[in-house]
């Protein structure tokens, strides 16, 4: 795709989204101003950007969408649950063309055609009858770029361009013809005066020598940036100012004063070019001496302000031009402390660190083999710049969860619509930061697990009514770091899990025998199995049964993991667990025989010795604690001696405390992640491998798989269990 | 009748050059390896390197066909050993074993996987008339696993499909079955 098509796409649909959580404040009864502002100028912004990309089919319906929005804003129509989802279904229609955009598909599609035509045809009612003129001056708002109140107001609409060539421009090879003729590219010439006050008499002349200057009033929709980038080339070489169309009188006065000609001489061509009417020139120059006699240390009123007075403008106008400057203004800073990256580029700079990181291993690794006191030190201090350069750079691609939660307050409001419960959605943590790669993948996932929530978790109202609960269902969504991994929760306080049903339907389904004796928490598993569904009814938002089985997959491919806790009457809890990053992690190596593995650094509490231990018990006194472990060499068969020493590293995750026996310990490695691949996708225990200063591979313990497998295994022990080992490996 | 029944098997006997006419022969380059005593061929658009063993890791908690995993230039790639995954017991390395990298698709992305042979003979060019359906047994591997047998100098080489020995859904099934028992 084209780039300035890529630009506009992602542009458009950051618009997009604050349209549509201006549109949801206005319905949550949030009708003030500014809201309706915001939103109006996220769709003026949209259809502008479409307009100069030529998209026609996004800027001609988006217009529809402006003009209600700027009735709603003129006080003209109230704001009513109808509007605001018909202007809802338009966002989503534009959403919907953007994909197309970004398809490369410029051509839309009859059915799309017909739906958008639909959907202006809902928002005819809110348009109401305008006359003609009025529709005009929306439409000549919208093309002059400025938003104005009135058309008939009489404020000049063009840029006016003051520019003094330098004497030196002709001999540098630049000719000033050039740049009026390139400037015509941008706009048309309302007006130009030729300046030629510098020409010295013929015998003091030197033809080389350039003495024109030029006085242009210029319509135009482009930037100040773009006018100003026409002049580039002799920015150095000559004296250029421009006003803004609409500037305010008096900064036509103070160009007037900056400028090297007599006075008079400008304002008259100001007033020619029409910049001015004669009458502004005058009143304002002599109130404004008059002022400046009267009160010296009293700030200038601005020339708005005295014209205000003298009812020549709306205060509107004024106010309008104000604003618009200090939009601008305050968009420039923020462009100026975000820039915009390919996300590729990002992904190559993650591997290239990622490489960096293992072939800074192996020279540490040279180094102390050779045993040499300065090399040892030069890599060290390496390793230590290698280490600030990965973290800064995985920091480049954290972004906060709260964007992927805000979509779901749109979620929220179409679910309750549809299904006439009344849920509020509640969003803590927004601000925890996660790995930008992460977030993209969890999103579908959350999706379901919201969307259930609310259509089979949360009762209808009536239901809720007869247990004595509130009216008003509540979701949450929390999200918070913890040891290393990032932790979200989609809560809600419907009706919990009914397990007899759920058991009833595996049984139904096939998934489990009818004797198989499960513990809660494995019946509560089975809506993770695949073609589980609890619901008779298909609804349209969730019960196709695709749902919780993709969302286990997804998590699992994201090495995380997903756990339901429920309480019959009370309501259920959805926690999901994931590794803040899928790149480097910090990790802890250990060795047993031959091999070597990696523990995540953040799981690493202490690392201990077994001693005492004698037999059979897996389990230690850690001062005073029961601490169970898992011995690795006994899990992965690894033959061969064991050690003399063992020793066991003390891990914690989701709160709970395990142990891992290792022969050695040894000490700290930045890990970078190398995924094992689909042939491995069913392999419990292992989280990934990494590739050692050896140039040797090692494998990543997934230390909550491993422990959950050992504590599995035991209760199937225990239970003697029969046919039920399909689900406990899980 | 008679005619027809008399020309039918003359036709039978001549595919090769009805096909040749057709412009249809097609010779195809295969890379030949031993594998216990056998002689075995892939197609040579499949492989794409060939590589000294060594330093390979072990998997724990995976069936034994899968040898482990090896650093190739900064990826991790899987090895498979061809003679345990035909159902016989573990290659032997020797001064001679080889990994033999091939390229696979599934599911529009790209794999690479290592087979462990005893030793790389050679490059041949089979032309597809030299090419006789796998028998139905007696070749002692799953005839699924056979793409064909090469007639090569008067003695038979076993062509592989490739993509079915070293099916991913399969041994990604095998390893999940394995990991349950362990």
């Amino acid at each position: 795709m084209d780039e300035i098509l890529s630009v506009f796409s992602v542009e458009a649909r950051e618009q997009l989204e604050a349209m549509e959580s201006g549109l949801m404040q206005l319905e949550k009864g949030d009708h003030d101003a500014e809201t309706i502002n915001a939103v109006f100028r996220a769709a003026h912004t949209i259809k502008g950007g479409a307009g100069v990309v030529e998209i026609h089919s996004v800027e001609s319906f988006t217009h529809v969408l402006e003009n209600v929005l700027d009735r709603l804003r003129n006080g003209e129509i109230a704001v009513s649950g109808e509007m605001i989802s018909a202007l809802l279904l338009g966002c989503d229609h534009i959403g919907a063309l953007l994909d197309l955009v970004a398809r490369g598909q410029l051509d839309v599609d009859p059915d799309l055609a017909a739906a958008g035509a639909a959907i202006s045809d809902s928002l005819q009612p809110f348009l109401g009858e305008r006359k003609p003129a009025a529709v005009k001056a929306v439409l000549a708002e919208a093309e002059a770029d400025i938003e104005r109140e009135d058309a008939d107001a009489a404020v000049n609409d063009c840029w006016h361009i003051s520019i003094r060539f330098g004497r030196d421009v002709l001999k540098n090879g630049m000719d000033p013809l050039a740049f009026l003729r390139y400037l015509l590219n941008l706009g048309e010439v309302a007006h130009m005066t030729t300046l030629i006050d510098a020409l010295p008499d013929a015998e003091a002349m030197d033809p080389e020598l350039c003495y024109l200057g030029f006085e242009i009033s210029f319509r135009s929709h482009a930037s100040k940036d773009a006018i100003e980038r026409v002049f580039d080339f002799c920015r150095d070489d000559c004296d250029l100012h421009i006003l803004p169309p609409n500037s305010k009188v008096e900064e036509y006065l103070g160009l007037i004063e900056s400028l090297p000609e007599e006075t008079m001489r400008l304002g008259e061509i100001l007033v020619k070019s029409g910049a001015l009417t004669r009458e502004e020139l005058d009143t304002g120059l002599r109130r404004q001496s008059e002022v400046k006699v009267g009160a010296e240390d009293t700030p200038t009123p601005t020339l708005g302000n005295i014209l205000i007075q003298q009812n020549s403008v709306q205060p509107e106008i004024v106010e309008a031009a104000a604003a618009k400057q200090k939009t601008i203004s305050e968009k420039k800073a923020a462009e100026a402390s975000l820039i915009r990256i390919h996300a590729d580029k990002l992904d190559q700079l993650i591997d290239l660190v990622g490489e960096l990181v293992i072939a800074g291993a192996s020279a540490n690794l040279l180094a102390r083999k050779s045993a040499e006191g300065t090399l040892v030190e030069a890599t060290s201090v390496l390793t230590r710049l290698v280490e600030s350069i990965r973290d800064s750079a995985l920091a480049l691609r954290m972004v906060q969860i709260g964007e992927t939660f805000n979509r779901f307050h749109r979620v929220a409001r179409d679910v309750s619509k549809e299904l006439g419960k009344d849920i509020e959605l509640v969003i803590t943590g927004a601000e925890t930061e996660l790995d930008k790669s992460v977030v993209e993948k969890i999103g579908d996932p959350l999706m379901h697990l919201v969307r259930n929530a609310m259509d089979h978790g949360i009762e209808p109202p009536a239901a809720r009514a007869a247990a004595g609960k509130p009216a008003k269902g509540r979701v949450e969504l929390n999200a918070y770091h913890d040891s290393g991994s990032i932790v979200i929760q989609v809560v809600d306080d419907g009706g919990g899990l009914n397990k007899d049903r759920i058991q009833a339907k595996a049984i139904e389904k096939g998934i489990i025998q009818p004797g198989d004796t499960l513990s809660d928490q494995e019946v509560l598993n089975l809506i993770f199995e695949p073609g589980f569904s609890t619901v008779e009814k298909v609804t349209n938002l969730s019960g196709r049964g695709v749902g919780m089985d993709v969302v286990r997959k997804n998590i699992t491919a994201l090495r995380g993991m997903v756990h339901v806790e429920t309480e019959p009457g009370a309501g259920s809890r959805f926690t999901i667990r994931l590794p803040l990053t899928l790149a480097i992690i910090d990790g802890f190596l250990t060795g047993v025989g031959k091999a070597s593995y990696v523990i995540p650094l953040d799981m690493v509490i202490e690392c201990i010795e077994l001693a005492g231990t004698s037999g059979e018990r897996d389990y230690i006194n850690l001062r005073g604690e029961v601490l169970p472990f898992v011995r690795l060499r006994e899990l992965f068969e690894v033959t061969g001696e064991r050690p003399t020493r063992e020793n066991v590293v003390v891990v914690q995750y989701a709160g709970q405390k395990a142990g891992i026996v290792v022969d050695q310990l040894l000490g700290e490695f930045q890990t970078v992640i190398k995924p094992l691949g689909t042939l491995f996708r069913n392999m419990r225990g292992i989280g990934g491998s990494t590739i050692l200063g050896s140039g040797e591979v090692a494998l990543i313990l997934d230390v909550q798989a491993l422990v959950s497998r050992s504590a599995n295994t035991e209760e199937q022990l225990a239970r003697a269990g029969h046919g039920v080992s399909l689900l406990t490996a899980h | 009748m008679g005619q027809l029944a008399q020309q039918t098997p003359a036709t039978r006997g001549k595919p090769p050059l009805v096909a040749a006419a057709l412009g249809g022969v097609d010779i195809q380059q295969y890379l030949t390896f031993q594998l216990t005593g056998e002689m075995y061929a892939v197609g040579i658009l499949n492989v794409k390197e060939i590589i000294e063993y060594g330093s390979l890791t072990e998997i724990p908690m995976m069936p034994a066909f899968i040898r482990g995993v090896i650093n190739l230039r900064g990826s991790v790639v899987p090895v498979i050993d061809l003679a345990a995954r035909f159902g016989g017991r573990a290659t032997e390395t020797s001064r001679r074993t080889c990994i033999v990298i091939i390229e696979l698709a599934h599911e529009d992305e790209r794999h690479d996987i290592g087979i462990v042979v005893d030793a790389v003979s050679e490059v041949l060019e089979v032309s597809d008339a030299d090419i006789e359906p796998a028998p139905a047994f007696g070749a002692k591997i799953r005839a699924d696993f056979i793409a064909g047998m090469g007639k090569i100098g008067g003695k038979f080489v076993i062509i592989l499909d490739i993509q079915k020995v070293l099916s991913v859904d399969e041994i990604a099934n095998l390893a999940a079955i394995k990991a349950e028992d362990a």
